[in-house]
C-alpha cells in the first residue's frame, strides 16, 4: 500500500439502490488524492449522503467498489473505520452529558488510553475553542458548538481520512468561517484528506481542492473550482447606469458584447461571447455613447452556472425539484 | 474478554448511568408512580387478607412486590426509549464508526437499567419496611430480593431494547408499555393464584411467567426461605434475562448493519 493510498479514496462504479426500487447513488467513480480536500456538491436528495454513508461503512453498496485508505469498504469495514474520522449530517450527541464526557468516551471506544483519553481530550477541546464549555451539557450548546465537537470527536484517533457530511448546515457565518478554517488547517498542516459533502456553492467554492458535482445519483463534473468554471467560461458583466433613464441605451451597448442575462434592477447584463472580449472594450463602448456609468462589474460564472450548464437546472431549486418528482 | 472491549462495556456502562440519573423524568416517575399504585391498592384491598387461606394478614407485605415487578417494566422502557433515541438522534451511527464491540454496547446500555432497578428495590423495600413490613427471610432475604429485582429489569430492559432495535422509535417502545401492564395484572400479584374465583383469570395467571417472579419475590417477604417459589422466580427472572439480551444482541446486530 502506498502512502497515497493509505491516505486516499477510490471509488468505482458506486451503486446503492433502495427498496422500491429508488437509486440512490447510480454508478459513481471519483478518486481523492492524499492531503485533498474533496467538496461533493449536489442538492439535497442528490445521493451525497448515501455516498457518505457507504463510504463510511454504515451502508452497503448494492454494486461497485471502493477503498477507503487502501481497504475495501465491503470486505475490511473495520480497517476503514479506524482509518477514518466522520462528523455525521446532524452533529449526534447525547444532551445529557458534557462536551468532555463525550471527547473521553470516543477516546474510550477508540482504544486510547486513560492517560492519552485526558491529553487528547483537552488538545482537542481547546483546538475547537470549547474548553471553557467542556463540562457543560450539550442541551445548552448552541448549533456552532456542537459542530465544533462533533469534528472534535472525528479526530479523537487522529485519522488519516476525515469524512464530513455537510458539516456547515444551519451554522451561522461566523461559525462556518471558524470550521473552514479549522479543516483548511487539518489539510494543510495535518496532512488529513478531506471528504466534504456539501449544498453550499460558496462552501465547495473556497474549501475545496476539487469538487465533484452529483445529480440524481451520478457525478455531472469533477475537477478544481477554477477549472470546472473555466469550462463553461464566459464571464457576464453588468453595467449601472448613473441616470435611469439610460438603462436603455447601456442595454443596447452591452448587447454588442453578449447575450443578455438576469440583472438586478436599474442595471443591465451580458453573458460575454466567446472570444477576447475584456472590460476595457465594454468600458470604451459605454464612454463612446456618453453614458455615465455608476457601477462596472465583471462577474466569472459561479459553481451555480457550472451546476446549471451540467443538468440545465441552477442548484438553488433542484432539491424542491427532486422532492416534487419524487411526490409526483 | 479484551481489555479494550472492558474500557468500552466500563465507558458506555459510565454514560448509561449518567443518562439515567441526570433524568429526574424517568427518576420520578420510576419511583413514584410504582408507589403510589401501591399504596393505593393495598389501601383499598387490605380486607383481602379475610378470605379464608390468605397466606398473610397483612396485605402491604403481600403487595410489595407490586412496585417492586411494575418498576421493572418502567426500567424496560427507559432501557428501550434510550436505545431508540439513539438511533433516533444517529448517536448510534457514531458509536457504529468506532471499534465499539456491539456486547460492550449492550452491556453498556443494561448497566443504567440495573441501576434504576436497584434504587427502586431499595427505595420500595425501604418504604415497605417503614409502613411496617417485615421481611420474613431476613436482612440476607433482602438482599437476594435485590438482586432477583435487578435481574428482571435487566431482563425486562433487554425486551425493551428488542423493541427499540427492530422500531428506531421511543414511541413504539412506550407504545408496549400497556400491553406489559395488563399482562402484569393477568398474574397472581393482586391475589394468590389459589384464590383466585374465576377460572379463566386462573388459567392465565397459571401460565403468566409474571406470577412465578412475583410469588418468588413474594415468598421472601412473607413466607421466608421457599426454596420452591424462589428457583421458580430466578428461573422466570433468568429466562427473561436470558431472552431478552440474546434478542438484543440479535436484534443490534441487524440494526448496526456497518461493514
Amino acid at each position: 500500500m502506498t502512502v497515497g493510498e493509505a491516505r486516499g479514496i477510490e471509488v468505482e462504479g458506486l451503486v446503492r439502490k433502495f427498496k422500491g426500487g429508488v437509486t440512490a447513488v447510480d454508478g459513481i467513480d471519483l478518486r481523492v488524492e492524499a492531503g485533498e480536500i474533496y467538496g461533493f456538491l449536489g442538492p439535497n436528495g442528490a445521493g451525497k449522503s448515501t455516498t457518505f454513508l457507504m463510504l463510511t461503512t454504515l451502508l452497503p453498496p448494492t454494486s461497485g467498489t471502493a477503498r477507503v485508505a487502501g481497504y475495501d469498504i465491503v470486505k475490511e469495514g473495520q480497517n476503514v473505520r479506524a482509518s477514518i474520522g466522520a462528523a455525521l449530517q446532524e452533529a449526534a450527541l447525547d444532551p445529557f452529558l458534557t462536551g468532555r464526557e463525550h471527547v473521553r468516551l470516543q477516546a474510550a471506544l477508540q482504544g486510547l488510553s486513560r492517560g492519552e483519553r485526558k491529553k487528547r481530550g483537552d488538545e482537542l477541546l481547546e483546538r475547537v475553542g470549547l474548553s471553557d464549555a467542556a463540562d457543560r451539557k450539550i442541551r445548552g450548546y448552541s448549533g456552532g458548538m456542537k459542530r465544533r465537537l462533533d469534528l472534535a470527536l472525528a479526530l479523537v484517533h487522529s485519522p488519516r481520512i476525515l469524512f464530513l457530511d455537510e458539516p456547515t448546515t444551519g451554522l451561522d457565518p461566523q461559525s462556518r468561517a471558524a470550521l473552514w478554517d479549522e479543516v483548511g488547517r487539518l489539510a494543510r498542516d495535518d496532512g488529513v484528506t478531506v471528504f466534504l459533502t456539501t449544498q453550499y456553492l460558496e462552501e465547495a467554492d473556497v474549501l475545496s481542492d476539487r469538487v465533484g458535482i452529483i445529480d440524481r445519483g451520478r457525478i455531472v463534473a469533477e475537477d478544481t473550482p477554477a477549472a470546472l468554471k473555466a469550462g463553461i467560461g464566459r464571464p457576464s458583466v453588468a453595467a449601472t447606469p448613473a441616470n435611469r433613464d439610460d438603462l436603455g441605451a447601456v442595454k443596447r451597448v452591452l448587447e454588442q458584447f453578449g447575450e443578455e442575462v438576469s440583472a438586478p434592477s436599474g442595471s443591465a447584463a451580458v453573458r460575454l461571447k466567446d472570444g477576447d472580449v475584456n472590460l476595457t472594450d465594454v468600458v470604451r463602448a459605454l464612454d463612446k455613447q456618453d453614458l455615465n456609468i455608476s457601477g462596472l462589474e465583471l462577474n466569472e460564472p459561479s459553481l451555480d452556472d457550472v451546476y446549471l450548464a451540467k443538468t440545465g437546472r441552477k442548484l438553488e431549486g433542484a432539491a424542491e425539484e427532486e422532492a416534487g418528482e419524487d411526490g409526483s | 474478554m479484551s481489555s479494550m472491549v472492558l474500557t468500552q462495556m466500563a465507558s458506555l456502562s459510565r454514560r448509561s448511568v449518567l443518562r439515567v440519573f441526570r433524568q429526574p423524568e424517568v427518576i420520578v416517575p420510576a419511583l413514584l408512580f410504582p408507589l403510589l399504585i401501591y399504596g393505593f391498592q393495598a389501601a383499598g384491598l387490605g380486607s383481602a387478607t379475610k378470605i379464608p387461606g390468605f397466606p398473610t394478614d397483612s396485605y402491604i407485605s403481600f403487595l410489595l412486590a407490586f412496585p417492586l415487578v411494575q418498576g421493572s417494566l418502567f426500567s424496560a422502557v427507559a432501557a428501550g426509549t434510550d436505545l431508540a433515541k439513539d438511533i433516533e438522534t444517529g448517536f448510534l451511527n457514531r458509536l457504529s464508526l468506532t471499534p465499539m464491540r456491539p456486547t460492550a454496547l449492550l452491556a453498556g446500555s443494561l448497566v443504567g437499567v440495573v441501576a434504576l432497578g436497584f434504587l427502586q428495590s431499595v427505595v420500595f423495600l425501604t418504604v415497605g419496611i417503614i409502613f411496617g413490613v417485615q421481611i420474613q427471610a431476613g436482612f440476607l432475604g433482602a438482599l437476594v430480593l435485590i438482586v432477583l429485582t435487578m435481574l428482571t429489569a435487566l431482563g425486562f430492559g433487554g425486551i425493551g431494547a428488542i423493541l427499540a432495535l427492530w422500531t428506531g422509535s421511543g414511541e413504539a417502545v412506550q407504545g408496549i408499555f400497556p400491553l406489559l401492564l395488563v399482562s402484569f395484572f393477568l398474574s397472581s400479584i393482586l391475589l394468590p393464584r389459589d384464590l383466585i374465583q374465576t377460572d379463566w383469570f386462573r388459567t392465565i395467571a397459571t401460565y403468566n411467567p409474571i406470577s412465578y417472579l412475583v410469588e418468588g419475590i413474594r415468598s421472601l417477604i412473607i413466607t421466608g426461605w421457599d426454596g420452591h417459589a424462589l428457583l421458580l422466580g430466578f428461573l422466570v427472572a433468568g429466562g427473561l434475562a436470558i431472552v431478552g439480551i440474546s434478542g438484543a444482541a440479535l436484534s443490534l446486530k441487524g440494526r448496526l448493519g456497518r461493514t
